[in-house]
């Protein structure tokens, strides 16, 4: 079974200090939602208060319809996992695994045969003897959700759960998670820092900033028509140049930038409509920058390459432009083209007025 | 360079001092329970024994103090440890601004002075029966009680500390965990947090019971007409003590080395464990695999060790303490009334010579002076205070000399000559001009 969650005009203050502010959110049943956001802007506190850890300040939290206020966190539909798992070191696997049951009262018997259950879910069979101490990291991760799972939750949260592993389980983890959520059909929300986890996991995703929703939706919505600065700042690279609109026309701004005229497309799920004379960003990914052909027209840049970094699939090629303090970043595809290009050559660049965003100013994510 | 070492061998000799200062009365105590002579001493050594332990186990006010601190030690673990884990828990659940004050509070019972905390209970305890009407019978006026409940006042902060130090490596996540997985407080507490405070538990009873146990100036005070191990022993040695009591603190010592060493081993087993899987978390190894089950074992190999070797000692101490002791007691007996013999004889000699030959008197005593070294001197003096030497005398001014010869009249002989050369001889000098005087 899995249920929805309402977050209804949620503050979440520690005595003066806002740690989630005005958050209005509906989370669908069965779904894959995540948090993002850079560390320290709240997440885990939202997690808290939706576990029932943590009451908030001002607002109600919502499970399959039912508010949740002045019920503990024992009585919630909500299963947690830790951002450091939180396994019980005294226990073995299988007692882990089965701590809601035993809690319950469920007998021995019947607990050993819903752990080995749960064992083949995570697969991991035939290793409930052992301590969890005994495990990988990997396999802790698992036995970790394994015991969220065997508390038959509505609703599992994870708090950063991938953060203690290494790049490639890291990478294995994602899948699986999403397979496993597929496979029980409950509604999962997830928190992490990092863009790569929630766009290939998430269904739908929120990016935080400072205890504030900045935006909520698909991974492709959130990059490809990002609704802020910040949220264009933080997920995935983009290259950055501020200037003066000129004029705005059918989804499409003309902006002045300190590198040229820009024509850039407005986002539909921008924050701030943008006005004639306001100050705002284009923004341009590394992948959407191309070398200009003679018949593009509009948003040429000139520059001169600086550096070439090679990661196999990709080269990473840097520019100086006349008018951007940083060096603009460009993404090509290894077609075997660079023979072609030599440091200290002026060349020009183009993107695409369709793949460019114009945003009105605002604070952009850290460096 | 020579500084260098010159510093090295400073260090070294304080070293040498400093233990020598922490451990030798305590070794030089142990050693004079097992020697024969009525008083604790080292020298003269008298015969190895194992009597003084006897002495000890039928000494009824010992036993009856032995038992009422057997009680309180009881008592006072029942009561101050779990004082002690509320007072711990509580340290945690309240909010950091009141936290420094809260501790100062729960832990001032160990600053202020057992004097203080004694009185005061005999004080509070009477107040509270006069209230009462009670009588001297009832249990504000009976010494065991009080005892307890005053040593529980600051020994339950002791346990406090024990249960924090330990609180502070606990994960509160594992408690917000079982509680997310639908587990009540009360289930919280039995399943998680208690298993993770056996050990401290552990600790803090020995530490609570060893406290009670050796504990004095609370428990003269509220120990009232009953008496406890300590005041036992306080008032025996106002009275003049017997090895009795080193046999006791022999004892005492043995038991607490043996159990030390016990909660060692496990303190370090538990710890290489925690280490283990806290390491384990971390680096997502398999650090675990071959120290994880062992751990949980009853008895593990040092754990025996340790036990067998303490049975050998306790057995090959019994055994040489009580074969051939009452040969070795006859011999020195021996001994003695050939020494107070051969004094005799020298003041008849003496006696003899007097005014005839004053200068070889003086002569033969002083080349056998550098020979016989400084124990002789050391002995001579602790000769005053045994409580032999007043029998030995009285003795050896009766019928003392008539036994010698009767006894074993060759050795007489020999002693008669070559006498003035032995070892003892300016000892027993000594003894011969004080009981002149
Ligand atoms: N119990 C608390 N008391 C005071 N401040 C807190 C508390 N818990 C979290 N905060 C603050 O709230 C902010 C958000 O924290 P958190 O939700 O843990 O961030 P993250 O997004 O990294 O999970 C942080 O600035 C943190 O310092
Ligand atoms: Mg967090």
């Amino acid at each position: 079974m899995s249920a929805d969650v309402r977050l209804e005009n949620v503050w979440i203050k520690f005595g003066s200090f806002v740690a989630a502010r005005e958050i209005e959110l509906t989370i669908k049943g069965g779904e894959f939602f995540s948090f993002l956001g850079p560390s320290g802007c709240g997440k885990t506190t939202i997690l808290r208060a939706v576990s029932g850890f943590l009451k908030p300040s001002e607002g109600n939290i919502l499970i399959g319809g039912k508010d949740m206020a002045g019920i503990g966190p024992n009585r919630r539909p909500t299963a947690l996992i830790f951002q450091n798992l939180a396994l019980f070191p005294l226990m073995t696997v299988w007692e882990n695994i089965t701590f809601a049951l035993e809690v319950k009262g469920v007998n021995a018997t019947e607990r050993r045969k819903k752990a080995d259950e749960l064992l083949e879910l995570i697969a991991l069979p035939g290793q409930g003897e052992k301590m969890v101490g005994e495990l990988s990291g990997g396999q802790r991760q698992r036995v970790a959700i394994a015991r969220a799972l065997a508390a038959e939750p509505e609703v599992l949260l994870l708090d950063e759960p991938l953060s203690a592993l290494d790049l490639k389980l890291r990478q294995h983890m994602r899948t699986e998670l999403r397979s496993i959520q597929r496979r029980v059909g409950i509604t999962f929300i997830y928190i992490t820092h990092d863009q790569g986890e929630a766009l290939t996991m998430s269904d739908n995703v929120a990016v935080m900033r400072d205890g504030v929703i900045e935006q909520v939706g698909d991974g492709t919505t959130i990059y490809d028509a990002p609704g802020s600065p910040f949220v264009a700042s933080f997920v995935g690279e983009n290259n950055l140049f501020r200037g003066t609109v000129e004029s705005v026309d059918n989804g499409m701004a003309t902006v002045t930038t300190t590198v040229g005229t820009l024509l850039a497309k407005t986002p539909v799920t921008a924050s701030n409509p943008l006005k004639v004379g306001d100050t705002a960003y284009v923004f341009q990914r590394p992948e959407s920058l191309r070398f200009a052909k003679p018949d593009n027209q509009i948003n040429r840049i000139k520059a001169t390459i600086v550096n070439e970094e090679f990661e196999g699939n990709f080269w990473q090629v840097y520019f100086e432009v006349p008018g951007s303090t940083k060096p603009v970043k460009m993404s090509m595809v290894n077609d075997g083209s660079s023979s072609e290009r030599r440091r200290g050559e002026v060349v020009e660049l183009v993107c695409e007025p369709e793949l460019s965003v114009a945003l009105a100013e605002g604070p952009l994510a850290a460096e | 360079m020579i500084t260098d070492r010159l510093g090295k061998y400073a260090v070294l000799l304080f070293v040498v001092m400093f233990f020598a200062y922490l451990f030798g009365p305590l070794i030089i105590m142990s050693i004079t329970a097992f020697n024969s002579a009525d008083f604790p001493r080292v020298s003269p050594w008298d015969c190895f024994s194992v009597e003084w332990f006897d002495v000890l186990v039928n000494d009824d006010k010992l036993m009856d103090g032995l038992r009422n601190s057997l009680i309180i030690g009881i008592g006072v673990v029942a009561l101050s440890v779990p004082i002690g884990l509320a007072g711990a828990l509580m340290l945690m659940q309240i909010s950091p601004r009141v936290r420094p004050w809260y501790y100062t509070i729960v832990v001032s019972p160990i600053l202020i002075p057992g004097v203080v905390l004694g009185i005061s209970t005999l004080i509070f305890w009477d107040r509270l029966g006069a209230m009462f009407n009670a009588n001297y019978e009832s249990i504000f006026y009976d010494g065991i009680f009080l005892t307890i409940v005053g040593q529980t006042t600051f020994i339950s902060a002791y346990s406090m500390l024990v249960f924090i130090s330990r609180l502070q490596r606990f994960d509160p996540a594992l408690e917000e965990a079982a509680l997310d997985l639908g587990a009540s407080h009360v289930q919280t507490f039995r399943k998680i947090l208690l298993p993770f405070l056996k050990p401290a538990i552990g600790s803090a009873a020995v530490l609570a019971f060893l406290a009670s146990f050796e504990n004095y100036n609370t428990t003269v005070f509220t120990i009232t007409s009953e008496s406890t191990l300590t005041t036992v022993l306080a008032s025996k040695v106002r009275y003049g003590i017997n090895p009795s009591i080193s046999a006791l603190a022999v004892t005492i010592v043995v038991l607490t080395l043996f159990a030390a060493a016990i909660m060692e081993i496990k303190k370090r087993r538990t710890d290489a464990f925690e280490k283990a899987i806290s390491k384990a978390v971390i680096e997502g190894t398999d650090a675990l695999s071959k120290l994880g089950r062992k751990s949980n074992r009853l008895i593990d190999p040092a754990f025996a060790m340790i036990i067998v070797i303490f049975l050998a000692g306790l057995g090959t101490a019994y055994y040489s303490g009580t074969v051939g002791v009452d040969e070795c007691k006859t011999s020195v007996k021996e001994a003695k009334k050939l020494e107070t013999q051969r004094r005799v004889d020298e003041r008849r000699k003496k006696q003899m010579f007097e005014g005839a030959q004053p200068g070889t008197q003086q002569a033969a005593p002083n080349t056998t002076a550098p020979s016989t070294g400084k124990a002789k001197g050391t002995e001579g003096y602790q000769g005053i205070f045994a409580p032999t030497n007043l029998e030995s005398q009285v003795k050896g001014d009766s019928g003392a000399a008539n036994d010698a010869a009767t006894d074993d009249a060759p050795a007489k002989g020999t002693e008669g000559y070559q006498g003035i050369f032995a070892p003892t001889n300016l000892e027993s000098q000594v003894k011969g001009e004080e009981s002149s005087n």
